[in-house]
């Protein structure tokens, strides 16, 4: 008896509400709109500011300045050594051999030979282009074997004046110039992003000498994941 | 407007929709694979610049030449040196693993003074400077009052630049007392002395050797120089020579030679005089290198007949014979003695017994043979004048007894400390300073030992580990660890030529630490007077180099010196009545211990100064250490005689002491004899070597040979029952 009594006064009750149903419409769709645009405010806007975090290099160098002042371009200062392996970041023996004293007279300068060159401390330099521990990657390879230009994955780091922060992904504790600055991932330049994926481009562009596995014809994952 | 429950799901549905059109999720998935494919947590050796350093193994005897690879400046594998005369290319275990004692947890970080009781393990760091204050202050409170001769030094080793500075400052001081840790060394010299007539040592051309009779040598088990003698033994197989391993256990060497003799323990010698009674009766021999024979032939032949020496040593009588026909009748036959890695002394009778069989086939100083080899004699310093204190302190008798009276012939009785400090001594000792060795483990009795170091009231020691020793002291003077610092390496270890490695610093000194001969140059300074002018260096390395001389710039250069033509002694033997000495018989009643315990040596395990690293813990099968047990060796027979099954727990039983063991159950071992382990037991060090197994000095005490006072131990009488 009851259930029927409730059916009908349903029955009643949607009748009766009809003018209210428009407007109701209408902040469903309001609603869905603030948390569409919240979220995304949300994924596009806060969580990369969250995710990532910042450290300023010990000291701003300035590329431009040194690329100027030396005979051989990059290859100055980031050699190969005689092994073949890639010396990276300079070493602190390698800059006193010109910076005994003050060359100039910049503020950065002068902190690096207070605080390094007089204390013979390494500068703790953070890498902006470390790739995570997995990866085994050779420039030697890249450089010298397929004759690639540095600006290929750096970018034109050699014309900057000063140096930028460095940002990390504090998740992974890895640079962002690994997954690259358009949160999106999206690039424009191939030195925009260091993901697998713009690796796998390139190897897949040179596909005729890219074909160490023999199912995919192309480049085995043991070339880079040793 | 009021927010209702659509409303909310409509909320929901939008952010759900906005948020899979944003990075993040897909962002946060790659990420989160990153993080834990490559948990920060997890060590990533830093990248850099890769370089070899050359330097000089000095963990054992043996001399080889490393290179270790460093990437920057972090030490990260040790590799054998290729081309080097000792080991070209190769290395050992222990070699292998030499990083871990540089970086490992066990080393003495900086100069401490004892704050708690003796063994507490409680101290207070110091600086140098006043570490160098309370020495110099405590030695010359001593030789002030006359009592100079009250200090000893104890030391892994005599040669070398470090411990001449040692024995130069102990003269200097006034005191006789500088005792060299036992080993296979001191019957060596004893042997060359008394057969001929010279100071010198044995060397042997073991690559040239085409019959190889061992007495117990741990060919494979890390006798003479180590690495050498793998690539020997390898050689050996390639060429077909015929090995002969006797020894009462199935050892790694027995294993791989061509025929292994079982022996009854401790009848070596026996057997060796009953093969050259065979060659000398049946006239198989070259008398070339030999003196008095005629003398000695009817002693021999009286004593060591056939048919008694079977019975004595259990080896047959067939064999016997058969063994002087193979070894008489090589081109090059050569025979070894010295137990296992030779890291203990034997009798002279058996050293003695040994030599004559190489003597009798004529092989002395010949391709293939044994050389009678001068030492090492570059150490050329002034002697060191002493004033009226040091020459009162050194006209007194050593602690040990060596060098006078019935032990005349013996330069230094490290076994007879114990009893001496304990009471038998001349004189109380005041201080001990220990450089390269750890008594409290390595000498037998080690429970009396123990005692004796609780007697003397300021110990001082130099090692870079906290060893059994180092926690006995009072005050702790670490050295560098032989990767950080400059020393000369002359290495003996049975080469046939003389060899002086030079050790470089890799590293740099990882910690407060500082070298023993700097210590020794600075402490003496402070001392002043005499003392001091015995020390004009300005530093170690001065001293070092200044010492060298001309070799300096060759090890430099080439990290080592060799001398190939070393001219031999002497060339004759002589035959005398070394051999007919009594045997050396082991401790103990037959009928209270039935049994016969002897312990052997493994090349897994250290049995000196340096404890085994984590690397080496690692490669010790579950048979001789299992968690924290260690094992005894039984014969099947002899085990189900005591009720007793493979894993059981057991006591063994000797007359000094007692220990918990598990049994394993060993074909390769004679019913009645039980083996153990050399090097395990220790109670210092770090976790990964401290607590695990029994230390056999524990239950084995010296044995004096009567001929020399050196202990010629080579077991002990033993009971096993079910624990």
């Amino acid at each position: 008896m009851s259930t029927l009594n409730k059916k009908a006064m349903d029955g009643d009750g949607k009748k009766t509400s009809g003018g209210k149903d428009i407007s109701a419409g209408g902040f469903i769709i309001l609603f869905f709109i603030i948390g569409f645009a919240a979220s995304m405010v949300l994924g596009w806007v806060i969580f990369p500011k969250l995710l990532y975090s910042q450290k300023q290099q010990p000291f701003s160098f300035n590329h431009a300045l040194h690329v100027e002042e030396v005979e051989d371009g990059c290859e100055s200062c980031h050699y190969f050594r005689e092994d073949g392996s890639f010396s990276g970041i300079p070493k602190l023996a390698q800059c006193t051999d010109c910076h005994e004293e003050p060359m100039g007279e910049t503020e950065d300068e002068a902190i690096f030979v207070e605080q390094y060159v007089a204390k013979e401390q390494e500068v703790p330099w953070l890498s902006y282009s470390r790739q995570p521990d997995c990866v085994f990657f050779s420039h030697s390879a890249h450089v010298i074997g397929a004759e690639m230009e540095c600006v290929a994955c750096h970018g034109h780091i050699g014309e900057s004046e000063s140096s930028r922060a460095y940002e990390y992904n504090r998740i992974t504790g890895y640079s962002r110039d690994i997954w690259g600055k358009n949160i999106a991932g999206l690039k424009k330049n191939s030195w925009d992003r260091m993901k697998m994926d713009d690796c796998a481009q390139c190897h897949k562009e040179a596909g005729i000498i890219h074909t160490s596995s023999v199912q995919t014809e192309r480049d085995a994952c043991f070339v880079c994941h040793k | 407007m009021k927010v209702d429950r659509r409303s909310f799901l409509s909320f929901v549905i939008g952010g759900a929709a906005g948020t899979a059109l944003s990075p993040l999720p897909w962002k946060l998935m790659d990420d989160s694979s990153i993080w834990s494919q490559m948990w920060p947590w997890t060590p990533v050796p830093p990248d850099g610049e890769v370089v070899y350093e050359d330097s000089t193994c000095s963990l054992c005897p043996g001399g080889c030449g490393i290179s270790v690879r460093k990437v920057d400046n972090r030490a990260v594998k040790i590799e054998g040196k290729p081309g080097h005369p000792v080991n070209d290319g190769r290395i050992c275990i222990l070699g292998l693993s030499g990083l871990q004692f540089l970086y490992g947890p066990t080393r003495i970080k900086s100069p401490m003074k004892r704050i708690g009781d003796r063994g507490e393990g409680k101290w207070q760091k110091i600086t140098w400077h006043e570490a160098d204050a309370i020495l110099t202050e405590k030695l010359s409170d001593i030789r002030n009052k006359g009592e100079a001769h009250t200090v000893a030094a104890i030391a892994g080793s005599d040669s070398g630049t470090v411990p001449a500075l040692l024995q130069r400052f102990m003269t200097a001081y006034g005191s006789p007392n500088f005792i060299r840790t036992p080993s296979f060394r001191d019957a060596d010299e004893l042997a060359v002395k008394s057969l001929f007539g010279e100071t010198g040592r044995t060397g042997y051309d073991v690559e040239n050797a085409d019959y190889v009779l061992s007495f117990g040598s741990g060919i494979a088990d890390g006798w003479g120089s180590p690495v050498r003698m793998f690539q020997a033994a390898s050689l050996w197989k390639e060429k077909n020579v015929t090995v002969v391993q006797v020894e009462p256990r199935l050892s790694n060497s027995a294993a791989k030679a061509t025929h292994w003799v079982p022996i009854n323990p401790g009848t070596e010698a026996d057997l060796a005089l009953g093969i050259a009674a065979v060659m000398v009766d049946r006239n198989m021999l070259d008398t070339g290198a030999v003196s008095g024979l005629r003398g000695w032939k009817s002693d021999l032949l009286d004593n060591y007949a056939t048919q008694k020496v079977s019975q004595t040593t259990g080896v047959a009588a067939e064999r016997i014979i058969a063994l002087a026909k193979g070894f008489a009748g090589a081109d090059h036959p050569l025979a070894l003695c010295g137990r296992g890695k030779g890291s203990t002394a034997i009798s002279l009778r058996e050293t003695a017994a040994v030599y004559i069989l190489n003597a009798l086939t004529g092989n002395i100083n010949e391709e293939g043979g044994m050389w009678a080899l001068p030492e090492t004699d570059y150490i050329q310093w002034p002697r060191a004048t002493t004033d009226q204190l040091a020459s009162a302190g050194l006209s007194q008798p050593r602690i040990d007894g060596a060098g006078s009276g019935r032990y005349i012939e013996a330069r230094y009785l490290p076994t007879r400390l114990a009893e001496s400090v304990n009471g038998g001594g001349p004189y109380p000792m005041q201080v001990l300073l220990v450089a390269g060795a750890n008594p409290c483990h390595d000498l037998p009795d080690t429970k009396g030992v123990k005692a004796a170091l609780s007697r003397i009231p300021f110990i001082v020691s130099f090692s870079s580990f906290n060893d059994e020793t180092a926690a006995m002291a009072d005050l702790l003077l670490p050295d560098h660890v032989y990767l950080e610092r400059y020393a000369d390496i002359p290495v003996e270890a049975g080469l046939t030529r003389q060899v002086i490695g030079l050790s470089k610093p890799v590293v740099s000194p990882q910690f407060n630490t500082r070298h023993l001969g700097e210590t020794l140059i600075t402490v003496a300074r402070a001392m002043g007077g005499d003392i001091a002018d015995a020390f004009p260096w300005d530093n170690y390395e001065t001293c070092l180099e200044e010492t060298l001389a001309e070799k300096w710039d060759t090890l430099m250069e080439a990290g080592v010196w060799v001398q190939d033509d070393v001219d031999p002694v002497a060339d004759t033997l002589r035959l005398a009545r070394q051999t007919t000495a009594p045997a050396i018989q082991a401790e103990g009643d037959v009928n209270s211990f039935p049994l016969l315990l002897v312990p052997y040596d493994s090349i897994q395990l250290t049995s000196g100064y340096i404890g085994e690293a984590p690397f080496m813990i690692k490669a010790v099968a579950d048979t001789v250490i299992k968690g924290k047990d260690g094992f005894v060796e039984v014969n099947p027979q002899t085990a189900s005689a005591a009720g007793l099954g493979e894993g059981d727990m057991a006591i063994l039983t000797t007359p000094v002491g007692e220990a918990r063991l598990r049994v394993h159950l060993f074909e390769g071992i004679q019913p009645g004899v039980l083996a153990m382990a050399r090097g395990l037991g220790h109670t210092a060090y770090d976790g990964y070597l401290a607590d695990k197994g029994v230390n056999v000095n524990e239950l084995i005490g010296p044995v004096e040979d009567p001929s020399s006072g050196h202990d010629a131990a080579w077991g002990i009488r033993a009971m096993l029952a079910k624990a």
